[in-house]
């Protein structure tokens, strides 16, 4: 087994102008997609064949779980992340390990040529080992994308739902986009929590930036509009659109209960009047 | 970008199939079927209708089918055109249709609203069932050319 892997490290070690030209060769032409990668590429793969070479010969283990590989798994890890961010595809980001098997494999072959026996198990060792680095780099990748998606979903859950006063006891929630279970829960919530923090009066609740009011989205309303007059606060529904106007009217689903205005400016002025406020225009402006 | 390869759609000319298993695949049908009725040209209030029946019909296949799919077909008669969907599950069925279809009445906590409201926002409706079995909710929205 010892023996097995210093011959390939042997063989990286001593060809290893060769085969960076030939892996990159190879890189180049599966990357044919774009061009003005290829200078980081060189960069990348200059970096990896030496750490891969030292490895090899420090570590008798062709297992890339262990701890004489971590230098290895580090470097591609990074190489994936970046990857990640490039906008690669996970078969472009594997590419870059598969790619160096060619030219491994011939200088194994050239360097055997007198043991076919030992070159063909080389091979198959060396084989196992690239599938194994490449596979690595496709989980990275993998788990670099959850995150990324992982943290868009947190930041849309926050940015989506502020409660913001307009005047003293007039509260207004700004709804954008989808709203679904988890996201009008967390709306919901903040939206009482800030009625108890205020002792707001009046609350306006402005879908104009809602896409689709189904009847799911309306009962969510509902109930917020229901909960919020247990804590003594009144709600108006404003920015309803004609065209959403009309498909509540066809859903059938009965707003009667609810203030509802066309314009968060209309919304303001009826929850000023109810607040004992109002807003006069001054003379010569 | 490139990230149409790897949704889950699968397309043969006008027609995808998308899948209903989660509440993101309620979101992501909402924007296919808007996306094909803006490219019909059918308007704004047209798109709201169709797209609020689609949402009503895709959370009853995942509420009550317990999952299943979403067909979008784009339909061209000799005079108009249009889009037809299809909310197909293998789920319990619907026992007693007349009562599932009556304004107001749910058995899930609703508002019992979704059938009979995505019946009066569509064109065409018309629905398949037989307890045991699933059910299949088709509904279609045309535009005269």
């Amino acid at each position: 087994m010892s023996n097995k892997s210093t011959q390939l490290a042997a063989v990286i070690a001593e060809f290893q102008d060769q085969l960076l030209e030939g892996w990159l060769a190879g890189l180049e032409s599966r990357l044919h997609r774009d061009k003005s990668k290829t200078i980081d590429l060189r960069g990348q793969a200059a970096q990896f064949l030496p750490l891969l070479a030292e490895t090899l010969q420090q570590t008798t283990s062709t297992n890339i779980e262990d701890a004489g590989w971590v230098d290895v798994r580090q470097l591609l890890a990074e190489i994936s992340q970046a990857r990640v961010r490039q906008g690669f595809t996970p078969i472009e980001t594997a590419n870059f390990v598969f790619a160096l098997k060619e030219p491994i494999f011939e200088y194994l072959r050239k360097a055997l040529v007198d043991n076919p026996l030992q070159a063909s198990e080389e091979i198959a060792t060396a084989s196992t080992l690239f599938d194994n680095l490449g596979l690595y780099t496709i989980d990275v990748y993998q788990k670099a994308r959850e995150q990324i998606i992982l943290r868009q979903q947190q930041e849309l859950l926050e940015l989506s739902t502020p409660v913001v006063q307009l005047w003293q006891n007039v509260l207004a929630l700004p709804l954008i986009g989808t709203l679904d279970s988890s996201r009008t829960q967390v709306v919901m919530e903040s939206l009482l929590q800030k009625i108890v923090e205020t002792g707001a009066l009046i609350a306006i609740i402005d879908i104009t930036g809602v896409p689709t009011v189904d009847t799911l989205v309306a009962q969510h309303l509902l109930k917020t509009i229901a909960a919020a007059r247990l804590m003594g606060a009144d709600c108006i529904i404003s920015g309803i659109r004609p065209q959403i106007a009309q498909t509540i009217v066809h859903l059938g689903v009965n707003l009667e209960d609810v203030v509802t205005k066309a314009t968060l400016a209309d919304a303001f002025v009826v929850a000023l009047q109810r607040a004992g406020s109002s807003i006069q225009l001054t003379a010569g402006r | 970008m490139g990230n149409e390869s790897f949704s889950a759609r699968i397309t043969s000319g006008d027609n995808s199939i998308l899948p209903l298993k989660t509440d993101e695949d309620v979101v992501r049908l909402r924007k296919q079927v808007r996306d094909d009725l803006v490219a019909l040209g059918f308007s704004l209030i047209e798109q709201t209708k169709m797209v609020t029946a689609a949402s009503e019909l895709a959370r009853n296949t995942l509420r009550y089918g317990g999952g299943g799919e979403a067909h979008v077909s784009r339909r061209h008669d000799n005079d108009r055109t249009g889009v037809e969907l299809r909310f197909i599950d293998n789920g319990p069925g619907i026992a007693n249709l007349e009562l599932a279809m009556t304004d107001g009445y749910t058995s899930g906590g609703g508002l019992g609203l979704g059938l009979s409201g995505a019946k009066r926002l569509a064109d065409e409706f018309q629905i398949d069932t037989e307890p045991g079995k699933g059910t299949t909710v088709r509904i279609a929205k045309w535009k005269m050319l």
